[in-house]
């Protein structure tokens, strides 16, 4: 299931950035990414089984589309790209990353 | 009895809970985990562009704005378009390259401060008077279609729904804090997306597609005409229905209006400053931009569609007035489930707008009238205190602002009269004050007064049936040219006569003297995150669309 994996992998991020400073674990935990992801990917799941299960009249009542499956699809894939895109480049660490920079970049 | 009402079961009120709770959650977590009201996030100047862009057009496509370009689109056809195309892209794109260095330069923390460092004290007071009243009307405007959205889903009279909303949302800003605020406010933008796409396909089909919807829309009262963005507004002889010939569309909502909105309106620029760089501020709006080139498609076809689908469409008030137009379309075409999305996304922008305003209202009057002016010198606490009772004051106002705004059939044509009379003028006291080292601080202050009472004059003197106009919309666009004439004169006329400021306090506010401290860092200097690129770019499209529909 994608959203097993999904949780696997968010709790081995939290684990490793445990050992960060608050600031940056604070930053991957409010990451709007993971926000924004987390949530379409439930709703896409949960209007998928919907999709599945909805009954001729529903369907008749959308023009004749699946609208339910068609977006549930959608929004699960947003969710999964926004997921990915947060694991691949952690806020925290872009925002460390740049303050050592800036700092390294001070005369002195 | 024409009785219009969703057909909304469990898992729709389900969807609904999940969100709020995940916005409220994130507002609970997030008080235990900083201790320093999410300065990581707010400030600190350390955000990357790609979220200050986000937040920029999320701010910007409130429910208010939804349910009225929908009105728009209904009411006026393909030409709403020209408040995205000519009344949005130049404006974002001159904010982000021409106007962002002083704002960002001059290190101001908002707009009212920079008109402090600029002219005087009374024009900064002035300002957070003119600000405080202008936030507490529009947080009544999102107060009231939250309560059409209400009166819609449990056939709430919209009184009741009014006073309940702004109980929910007073207790919401409790609650979850300034944080749960924030993210709601770029959550909704993707929800309502989410929303709104469906909702577009499924309507598409069902007319036969953008030839289907051609093919009916001539049919309807609105005609051929609300079929172009341009054709039929030659001077004198107007056929739009837009009602406002060219000149009124490129001078008054694509230059007045639309510049005062974008470069001074509190809640936009303040995203673009808690930027990290020179270079993210000015890509801040730039990035904006893009999404909200292509927004027409989610709210002008839906509102032409519901012209062409929903019988009897039209009218100030009932079931069937324009501003019910995305309302009247999911209950129309969403089954359960989406049905949910939609009224999640519905929900959580009402909310938004009205906590934004509600807590920008809140800021003003503490930190730009109360703190410097009344009580100076408290210690901090004395001002968390005052500005929570301002935020409980400001939604009382609001309850009546609200039903001022139930007066207007059409409620981007009552946003559009505000914007008129409050940010007009000030952008014409913005756009001589930062160009012309020469105009005094008093000439700020009598610019921006007699600007903004023209405008309100006018405005009074249509409401009252003394002058007539073809539109609602042609009112704004006289207004707003009026404020603007008005205000540029007496700038100048003024800066006559009063001394001007001395030349070295003027570092970093006016033109060609703008602080160059501001290195491109190595990563920003890829084409890509050009902003002149970016800002060119959103210009030819935004041009180019103009052309396929003329």
């Amino acid at each position: 299931m994608a959203e097993d994996r999904f949780i696997r992998e968010s709790e081995q991020a939290e684990e490793e950035s445990w050992g960060a400073p608050q600031a940056e674990r604070a930053a991957n935990l409010f990451d709007l990414r993971r926000i924004i992801g987390g949530l379409f990917v439930l709703y896409g799941v949960v209007l998928i089984i919907v999709g599945l299960g909805d009954s001729a009249a529903e369907i008749r009542k959308a023009a004749g589309v699946h609208i339910n499956l068609w977006a549930g699809i959608g929004m699960l894939v947003m969710g999964i790209v926004f997921l990915t895109w947060a694991f691949a480049r952690p806020l925290g660490r872009q925002l460390r990353e740049e303050e050592e920079k800036a700092a390294s970049q001070q005369p002195g | 009895m024409n009785q219009v009402r969703l057909n909304t079961d469990t898992l729709d009120y389900a969807i609904v809970v999940v969100y709020f709770v995940v916005v409220l959650g994130i507002g609970f977590v997030a008080k235990r985990y900083i201790k320093t009201s999410l300065d990581y996030f707010l400030s600190g100047r350390s955000l990357p562009a790609w979220i200050t862009g986000l937040a920029f057009i999320s701010a910007n496509l409130g429910a208010t704005e939804i349910l009225g370009q929908a009105a728009n689109g209904a009411q006026y056809g393909v030409a709403t378009a020209n408040y995205y195309w000519v009344g949005a892209i130049p404006a974002m794109v001159f904010l982000g390259l021409v106007m962002m260095p002083f704002y960002y330069g001059s290190k101001v923390r908002s707009v009212p401060e920079y008109l402090r460092l600029r002219f005087n004290k009374q024009s900064h007071l002035l300002t957070g008077f003119i600000f405080s009243i202008s936030t507490i009307l529009i947080a009544g405007v999102n107060l009231y279609a939250l309560a059409l959205v209400l009166n819609f889903l449990l056939g709430w009279p919209i009184i009741v729904g009014i006073v309940v909303a702004a109980g929910v949302v007073l207790a919401y800003i409790t609650l979850g804090g300034l944080s749960s605020a924030i993210y709601n406010e770029v959550l909704q933008f993707f929800v309502i997306i989410a929303a709104l796409v469906p909702l577009v396909v499924v309507a598409l089909v069902d007319i036969g597609g953008w030839g289907g919807l051609t093919d009916h829309f001539k049919h309807t009262k609105v005609g051929e005409a609300g079929l172009h963005v341009f054709k039929g507004t030659a001077p004198g002889h107007v056929v739009n229905p837009i009602g406002a010939s060219w000149l009124g569309i490129v001078f008054g909502l694509g230059f007045v209006l639309s510049f005062g909105y974008w470069t001074t309106n509190f809640a936009e620029v303040q995203r673009a400053l808690s930027a990290r760089n020179l270079s993210a501020a000015k890509r801040t709006p730039l990035i904006g931009a893009y999404p909200k080139l292509f927004i027409p498609a989610l709210v002008v076809i839906p509102g032409m569609i519901a012209l062409v689908k929903i019988p009897h469409l039209g009218g100030a008030s009932g079931q069937l007035q324009y501003n019910n137009v995305i309302p009247l379309l999911i209950n129309k075409y969403l089954p359960n489930g989406m049905l949910g999305i939609a009224l999640t996304g519905l929900l959580a922008s009402f909310m938004a707008g009205v906590a934004a305003n509600v807590s920008a209202f809140n800021t003003v009057v503490t930190t730009d009238i109360y703190e410097p002016y009344i009580k100076p010198g408290e210690p901090d606490h004395h001002y968390v205190t005052f500005g929570r009772f301002a935020t409980a004051a400001g939604i009382i106002v609001s309850i009546g602002t609200a039903l001022i705004a139930s007066g207007y059939s059409n409620l981007m044509n009552y946003i559009q009269a505000l914007f008129s009379v409050f940010n007009s003028p000030l952008f014409v006291t913005f756009l001589i004050g930062m160009f012309w080292k020469r105009m005094t601080p008093w000439a700020g202050f009598w610019s921006l007064l007699s600007g903004t009472l023209s405008s309100f004059a006018l405005w009074m003197a249509y409401k009252l049936g003394w002058i007539g106009f073809g539109s609602d919309l042609a009112e704004s666009m006289v207004g707003s040219s009026l404020a603007f004439f008005v205000g540029a004169g007496v700038a100048v006329a003024v800066s006559m006569v009063t001394p001007p400021k001395p030349v070295e306090e003027l570092r970093g506010l006016v033109h060609g003297m703008a602080v160059v401290d501001e290195k491109v860092p190595p990563e920003d200097r890829v084409w890509y995150r050009s902003p002149t690129l970016l800002g060119v770019g959103a210009l030819a499209i935004a041009l180019a669309f103009c052309i396929i529909f003329f």
